[in-house]
């Protein structure tokens, strides 16, 4: 630790060689000269910190880097290689061709159901926590408090822990190994309504809602028209919060769906893992592997466009205007 | 998904009724249903007319059987679900019998898991069709298995799992080392491999409960024994001491290597060499292929190696049958296909698909025996099986809660792997788990 900072105090800027020793003389104005030195645009470096998010950054980058490389590699290839650098042989292209086509070509119709689950199931989420978010966040009415009580009570609950009583409430109704089953417990989200909440109290002034009533517009058409809009980051926020944990769901599909037709990719993914533990299975470590990344790149793709928003989302009602 | 703390903690307790649900003994119901006999004519008249089978089972080759089924009997559709296998189609299934709901016609239960669910009346007896005249058709070993030792069948054998030595011939012959025929030889086979290369060890064992009870029935122990619902648990017989004593000079010296089998690292040590000998069913040649293919031409089969010198003693590692679900529907039409199956024309289809039958005919047929295995260097690796599963003794049984008691072997037996404890005090810890858990689930337990 000593070492650390030691190292740190000398490296981190030109500066406190000449700022020291002003400090200890004269006190008020060197200190407003550091303070705009390291401000906002510029901010202070500091080793520790780096090399701590270095390894953060090593320790999320590796397990991406280990899949990129594997998917290049046969079954042959994963067992007679070394796991962080290439095999003899590069079979992306015969790996990706052979995910697409094994068992009649199971997994494009495991993408189109995670596409189904995601677009009604995160999307019919991210719509219901809009509309709880925002009437909670600008009307006033009896038991709010209460709401409030049973959102946050929500958040903390794990949805794992409830998927087999769920299970249970729909295999009475009929629904399991449906996909029903999986979109409707999809449609719920506490912690997007609570965001919602949060991001409608602050971005949307009561003022231009008032000033939309007064101009004759019906309840309606004020959320659409003028809140929708202040409410875009927010809803991007909310979006790609619902999406990943919709894509990325697997208990619940897991209990709910016994049908290979209706499986998500993780659940598909998980069946081609369990081959290589079946008698007489077929072991398809590199189409798993395959299947895996395949199954992320959407998930980047829809991160890296929607980082913007994304961002700002998160940051809301974090500063009071 | 997620709502109150209420709903949580009645979460947890539905999910403990179920786990236990799965494995409560039936009680005092009469079973008077279904036990009329049911006619080969009732059969065929159901075949005639048609319907749907719903089968749950892993079992690749089942794909063809199902498809050529349906082409004889073209009114009949079978609904194949196959993508599960293991603990989390024993829970599927189990789920589906608790909720009363989507309960397969059809569903492959391994033999070790059997004996709870015919004790909890979740599967048919399956005398009434018939299947009682089947027992010659098949091995001793799966028969007594289906049977569970009484009059009533609960399900129709598919494989067997016939015990070998599997053995990287490339690596024997590197370091000049005999193929061991006892379990002594075994051990100088194992200390002379590690001596003349460290990354190389004899097997790999982590702690497997299937692997160990196999290996407890090759050394004549009979640990569990089963009437009804009385039960004992015993691991303290002469065949347990004969495994126990071996095997811990094996782990005490580091002889074998800690991975744990059917992981990535498995298929890998078995295919560079560091896992040298594979004690394990004759079901295994299919997963040699598809699983380690870079080692095609290294390995051959040999007989298990024995406790005494000369005797034959074999064991069965594995395999499983077709049964019918009490809640299922379309019986006649279900047994009719686990017939086809696991008895007719389906077993000479799987077997040319590298499963390894159950049945006499197909285990002495001279077609089986001659059968040169590629993967072992041309090898007829089917004489040594059909050896092994005619010198299965018959008298074994698992426990009516096997799945529960392999759940918590790696918590008591598993401990003697990582040098905490021997393996006989291990096991000593699993038969206390094992009885207090029977004692709970109101077995009668000595």
């Amino acid at each position: 630790m000593s070492s650390m900072s030691g190292t740190s105090s000398s490296a981190t800027s030109a500066s406190p060689s000449a700022s020291v020793p002003a400090t200890g003389t004269t006190k008020g104005v060197p200190r407003l000269r550091k303070r705009r030195e390291h401000s906002a645009g510029r901010p202070k470096r500091s080793v520790l910190l780096t090399v701590l998010t270095g390894l953060i950054l090593v320790y999320t980058v590796v397990p991406l880097i280990w899949l990129v490389i594997s998917a290049t590699k046969t079954q042959e290839g994963l067992a007679d290689s070394s796991g962080l650098w290439f095999a003899d042989d590069f079979a992306l292209w015969s790996n990706i061709r052979d995910t697409f086509t094994y068992h009649d070509g199971i997994f494009v119709r495991w993408l189109l159901n995670t596409l189904l689950y995601v677009g009604l199931g995160a999307g019919g989420a991210t719509f219901l926590a809009i509309l709880g978010g925002y009437a909670l966040a600008k009307f006033n009415f009896p038991g709010k408090r209460g709401v409030f009580a049973v959102v946050i009570g929500a958040v903390a609950v794990p949805g794992t822990a409830l998927a087999v009583p769920t299970f249970l409430m729909f295999s009475k109704m009929g629904l399991t190994d449906t996909p029903w089953a999986v979109i409707i417990p999809s449609l719920v989200s506490p912690f997007g309504l609570y965001l919602m909440w949060v991001f409608a109290t602050e971005a949307i002034p009561v003022e231009l809602l008032e000033a939309a009533r007064i101009d004759g517009a019906g309840e309606a058409r004020t959320f659409f028209t003028v809140a929708l809009p202040l409410l875009a980051p927010g809803i991007v926020t909310v979006l790609l919060f619902t999406t990943v944990a919709t894509w990325n769901n697997y208990f619940l599909p897991l209990i709910m769906l016994k049908d290979p037709d209706w499986y998500p990719l993780t659940l598909g993914l998980d069946a081609w893992n369990n081959q290589a533990q079946t008698i007489g299975g077929d072991v398809i470590f590199n189409l798993v592997i395959t299947g895996s990344l395949l199954t992320i790149v959407p998930l980047i793709a829809a991160f890296l466009l929607l980082q913007k928003y994304w961002q700002s989302g998160l940051a809301a009602g974090s500063v009071k205007e | 998904m997620r709502r109150t703390t209420s709903r949580l903690m009645r979460g947890l307790a539905v999910l403990s009724v179920l786990a236990l649900g799965a494995t409560a003994c039936g009680g005092s119901d009469d079973d008077s249903s279904g036990s009329k006999p049911v006619s080969a004519g009732d059969v065929q008249a159901a075949l005639k007319k048609g319907g749907s089978v719903t089968v749950w089972a892993w079992e690749p080759t089942l794909k063809t059987v199902a498809a050529d089924f349906q082409k004889k009997y073209p009114k009949v559709k079978i609904n194949l679900v196959a993508e599960r296998s293991g603990d989390k189609h024993y829970t599927a299934l189990s789920n589906a019998i608790s909720a009363e709901k989507g309960v397969p016609d059809v569903a492959q239960v391994e033999y070790f898991a059997l004996g709870q669910y015919a004790l909890t009346k979740g599967l048919s007896d399956l005398a009434p069709y018939g299947a009682d005249k089947l027992k010659s058709k098949y091995t001793a070993g799966p028969w007594n298995a289906v049977t569970q030792g009484s009059d009533k069948v609960w399900g129709l054998p598919m494989d067997s799992g016939p015990m070998a030595l599997y053995y990287n011939k490339k690596v024997f012959d590197k370091y000049k080392i005999a193929v061991p025929t006892t379990w002594d030889e075994y051990v100088e086979a194992a200390r002379k491999l590690h001596k003349a290369d460290p990354k190389v060890y004899i097997a790999n064992d982590a702690g497997d409960a299937g692997f160990t009870t196999s290996m407890l029935w090759q050394a004549g122990s009979r640990p569990y024994k089963v009437d009804g619902t009385k039960v004992s648990v015993d691991f303290s017989d002469a065949g347990a001491k004969k495994f126990t004593d071996t095997w811990q000079k094996l782990i005490d010296e580091k002889l074998v290597a800690p991975i744990n089998g059917w992981t990535d690292d498995w298929y890998k040590g078995l295919g560079d060499g560091t896992i040298a000998t594979l004690a394990s069913g004759a079901w295994m040649p299919a997963n040699f292929v598809t699983g380690v293919p870079n080692a095609a031409g290294d390995w051959r089969a040999a007989p298990m190696p024995a406790w005494t010198k000369g005797d034959k003693a074999s064991a069965e590692n594995g395999g499983s049958s077709l049964t019918l679900p009490e809640l299922g529907k379309n019986k006649e039409l279900a047994y009719a296909f686990v017939e086809y199956a696991n008895s007719g024309a389906g077993v000479q289809s799987r077997v040319k698909e590298g499963a390894f039958p159950a049945t006499n005919a197909e285990l002495q047929a001279d077609s089986f025996l001659n059968t040169e295995f590629e993967y072992f260097g041309g090898q007829k690796a089917n004489e040594i099986f059909a050896d092994s599963a005619a010198n299965v003794a018959d008298d074994w049984s698992y426990l009516p809660f096997q799945q529960y008691a392999n759940s918590i072997f790696n918590d008591t037996v598993g401990k003697a792997y990582v040098g905490n404890t021997k393996l006989t005090d291990g096991l000593k810890s699993w038969q206390d788990a094992s009885v207090k858990y029977g004692k709970e689930q109101g077995f009668t337990v000595e």
